[in-house]
């Protein structure tokens, strides 16, 4: 173990930060619905894979900006999510069951991406995909930055929301009793729909945050499912600020981990945190 | 269990066994061994998750650990090959009961929950080989290995080693399904806190599982490892195992011992063929669809659906008759003994029993003692903490403080199952059944772990009889959500009767029947205790209290205010109090 100079150190945690965002992005929409309406839904991360090709194909091939593509591909993937989750209520999945009908729309979805962009690596290529801009000797990269900054305020709007809007008490009322609920009035299914469609509108979004900073690979889908699933986890279901604050802090421990062992380490610290969790608090999902 | 079954696993694998020397081509022999393999990892995963309900996507894990035992003893060390399969099986077998010596432990990891726990294990064990000198990056070649020779060529040998594992696991999983060991299993997995208080040793039951399931998973890993002669940590802990036996034992039908089986043929068939040549793409894609319209359209699988479609037949046939003495008191009466003297032989005593939830005393304090063939009423206003005194005797909560002695015996602080074992059964005020086992099924698997236990076979005869007692033999082979709210209390008491008890609670069994039916109802707690079974009668229907009781106990804010004879107890100015209130005026 080779102490680091304290820039470097500093410069990991700056990064671990940033991914930290990227994995609170992903985990918002799906810590929503896992926690919200009882679903699990695996293909969150086919959707997040999804929108990132598309944001990839329009900047590329049609030259759109890729801040453009997100107004095309969040209610776009608001559709999408309004249509899946039209078929698990209409077939009354089970929690676990939801888990394996969206590893189903998932495989789909991969092989779709193989289908059309091969399994080469992509890269967006964009006029700020590179910048960087350097303050007191740390680099700042702008698209990650921009990941973080989206984060943070989907994270804050999502939080306001439930706590100060009807529908958002609607919300919570339906995700603690959904019978109960819907015996005051809340319309349960309607709610449910849009609730769906906002989770995998989020999905589309991280999804363009994502090709802005990652290069794509349609194999990559699984090997965010883990260290997501323990942001959420970490976070707690259902919580909006949650998955932010636990993707940060599973973030800055795997860059620390990397910079003082070896980058191959870093996926032991955020299964250890979330098994300590499971085995000591299990209380938190 | 059926000898004909088991000799015809051994029977195909004996006619599969033959194929290597009719001069079959390799190609055969390796797509065969691919399908052995799927079976054993589905057909192992199955023996925990399916038949238990707990659900693991650590597979991966586990045969890995095998394909790593057998490919570091025997590629890096040099063991010899046949040597590392044992080693495998221990390490992954040793790894699973470690993970499960601590994660049963901690009762809410159940569900999702122990799911995504298995998950993270499979990483954090793919990290460690990664970062060790198990592998350390490259992988591990097994190119010079030695095969023993089990046929006529390398490939052989290993179709060979493929298929007795095969043989093998179906056997085990038969075995085990066909056994008391696995109705206990399918009991954990309908509701596992009323399989404890049956007397099912939940805990170590679900230990022995998850260790044959993992044992199997690294006895296929260790084959598997010279199969494909170089392994790596991405390819070996890639999600594709987990997902696919899940995939596999749901689309055959998880509660069946062949179903996971029969979904590894048809996915690994629908795999080779698709995703060999230029519709590999396509392959992935039906993979995927298929999952999603099985799930949505027959969530318990092939089997399950065959299975449901015969018990629709058979019920369908039976119901259609019922008895013409349909009421439970002309039923057929089971060792009816002649009503005993009233005793003063103490059965259990209870001493300074206190149960606190968080600051709050559900039960504070309680001394008492049930006295050898009475019948104790315990009454008292709702929230007094009646039904947390008999968790607590049942062993489902563990006191805070206290003793319980039950014919001389301190069982407090043992495990439910210890309660059941000792004597002691409950019903519960909404019936509990075992929602995927038959009338019969719940029943027999009372007699087989309640009291003293019994073997399978004699205790599907005893709940017979005890389902007669309870009047409900034309429904004996219905499942519990077929039956109404009567019938379901009334397999409640036949369930609670077939553990032979000598201390029975009975907690509101008359709460939502009807003034008949609790006739009825009453006329059968006499019969119970004519046959010698000391009761707690937990109820608020205060004319069958004073028909049925000895003496009376009542609670009020967890502690006991009264106790005695029915009629002096109920005059009494504290328990008016409790029940009514206090004027104030």
């Amino acid at each position: 173990m080779a102490f680091p100079s304290l820039n470097l150190l500093l410069q990991s945690i700056l990064s671990g930060i940033f991914i930290g965002g990227m994995y609170g992005l992903i985990g918002l929409g799906l810590g929503l619905s896992w926690g919200l309406l009882r679903q699990i839904n695996l293909a969150h991360f086919g959707f997040v894979f999804l929108s990132g090709y598309l944001s990839y194909h329009m900047v590329t091939v049609w030259g759109i900006d890729p801040l453009l593509t997100l107004l095309i591909l969040a209610p776009l993937f608001f559709a999408i999510g309004v249509a899946q989750q039209w078929l698990l209520s209409r077939f009354k999945i089970s929690p676990f069951n939801s888990l394996l009908v969206t590893f189903g729309f998932t495989v789909m979805i991969e092989s779709l991406i193989q289908y059309v962009w091969t399994a080469d690596f992509r890269k967006l290529q964009s006029t700020y995909g590179e910048e960087k801009f350097k303050i007191g000797g740390l680099f700042v990269p702008v698209p990650e930055l921009l990941t973080l900054l989206l984060a943070i305020l989907l994270a804050f709007a999502v939080w306001a929301a439930m706590r100060f809007t009807d529908i958002g008490k609607a919300m919570r009322a339906m995700a603690e009793d959904g019978p109960i609920a819907a015996a005051f009035g809340i319309n349960q299914r309607l709610l449910s729909l849009l609730l769906s469609g906002v989770c995998v509108a989020f999905a589309a979004i991280a999804g363009v945050c994502f090709a802005l900073t990652f290069t794509l690979t349609p194999t990559q889908i699984f090997s965010w499912v883990g260290v997501v699933f323990a942001v959420v986890m970490l976070g707690g279901l259902g919580s909006a600020i949650g998955p932010l604050v636990a993707g940060i802090i599973i973030g800055v421990s795997e860059a620390i981990a990397m910079v003082l062992f070896a980058p191959s380490w870093a996926p032991i610290v955020s299964f250890s945190l979330l098994i300590l969790m499971l085995l000591f608090r299990p209380g938190r999902a | 269990m059926n000898k004909v079954i088991l000799s015809g696993i051994f029977a195909i694998g004996l006619a599969f066994a033959v194929l290597p020397w009719l001069g079959v081509p390799a190609f055969w022999e390796s797509f065969l061994y691919l399908l052995f393999h799927w079976i054993v990892l589905a057909v192992s995963w199955n023996i925990l998750s399916g038949y238990t309900g707990y659900f693991s996507f650590g597979h991966g894990a586990f045969f890995g650990a095998g394909i790593y035992g057998a490919a570091y003893l025997a590629g890096t060390i040099g063991w010899p090959f046949l040597a590392t399969l044992p080693a495998a099986i221990l390490v992954a077998a040793a790894l699973g009961v470690g993970l499960g010596a601590v994660v049963f432990r901690v009762a809410r990891v159940r569900g999702e929950l122990f799911a995504l726990l298995t998950l993270a294990i499979t990483f954090v064990l793919a990290t460690i080989i990664l970062n060790t000198r198990i592998d350390g990056g490259p992988g591990i070649y097994l190119i010079g290995v030695d095969i023993p020779k089990l046929g006529p060529s390398q490939s052989a040998s290993i179709y060979m080693m493929g298929l007795i594992a095969a043989v093998a696991t179906l056997a085990i999983s038969y075995i085990i399904y066909a056994s008391k060991f696995g109705t206990g299993l399918f009991a954990i997995h309908d509701d596992e806190d009323v399989a404890e208080v049956m007397g099912v040793p939940t805990y170590r039951y679900k230990l022995y599982a998850l260790a044959v399931s993992c044992g199997l998973a690294g006895l296929a890993g260790g084959i598997h490892a010279v199969f494909i002669s170089y392994v790596t940590v991405s390819e070996t802990f890639s999600i594709a195992v987990p997902l696919s036996v899940v995939l596999m034992s749901i689309l055959g039908g998880s509660r069946h011992w062949i179903g996971p089986a029969v979904g590894a043929v048809f996915i690994t068939c629908l795999l080779y063929f698709f995703t060999s040549g230029d519709y590999a793409v396509f392959g992935r894609a039906m993979v995927g669809l298929i999952l999603v319209i099985v799930i949505l359209f027959m969530p318990s699988g092939v089997l399950g659906m065959i299975a449901q479609w015969r018990r629709g037949r058979s019920t369908a046939a039976a119901v259609t008759a019922p008895p013409a003495h349909e009421t439970a008191s002309t039923a057929a009466v089971v060792r009816l003994a002649n009503k005993p003297a009233p005793s003063t032989e103490v059965l259990l005593q209870v001493r300074g029993l206190t149960k606190a939830f968080a600051g709050l005393r559900a039960v504070d304090n309680v001394t008492l003692e049930v006295r050898k063939g009475e019948i104790l009423g315990l009454i008292g206003p709702n929230g007094s903490g009646k039904s947390t005194f008999i968790n607590l005797v049942s062993g489902h909560f563990k006191p805070t403080a206290g003793e319980i002695i039950f014919e001389g015996q301190n069982l407090a602080g043992l495990d439910a199952h210890r309660f059941a074992q000792a004597g002691i059964a409950r019903t519960y005020q909404i019936p509990r059944p075992f929602s995927q086992m038959t009338v019969l099924e719940n029943v027999a698997m009372v007699a087989m772990f309640g009291g003293t236990g019994m073997s399978r076979a004699e205790a599907t005869q005893a709940a017979e009889e005890f389902i007669a007692f309870a009047g409900l033999s034309h429904r004996a082979h219905a499942l519990p959500d077929d039956l109404n709210l009567h019938q379901r209390k009334f397999l409640e008491l036949a369930r609670a009767l077939a553990a032979r008890p000598r201390l029975l609670m009975l907690d509101e069994v008359l709460s939502g029947l009807t003034p008949s039916e609790i006739n009825e109802a009453i006329e059968m707690i006499q019969r119970i205790r004519d046959r010698g079974t000391t009761i707690i009668f937990v109820e608020h229907v205060m004319r069958a209290v004073m028909a049925l009781t000895d003496r009376i106990v009542v609670l009020n804010y967890g502690a006991m205010i009264a106790q005695g004879n029915a009629t002096d107890v109920m005059n009494e100015e504290s328990v008016k109090a409790a029940y009514l209130g206090k004027a104030h005026a």
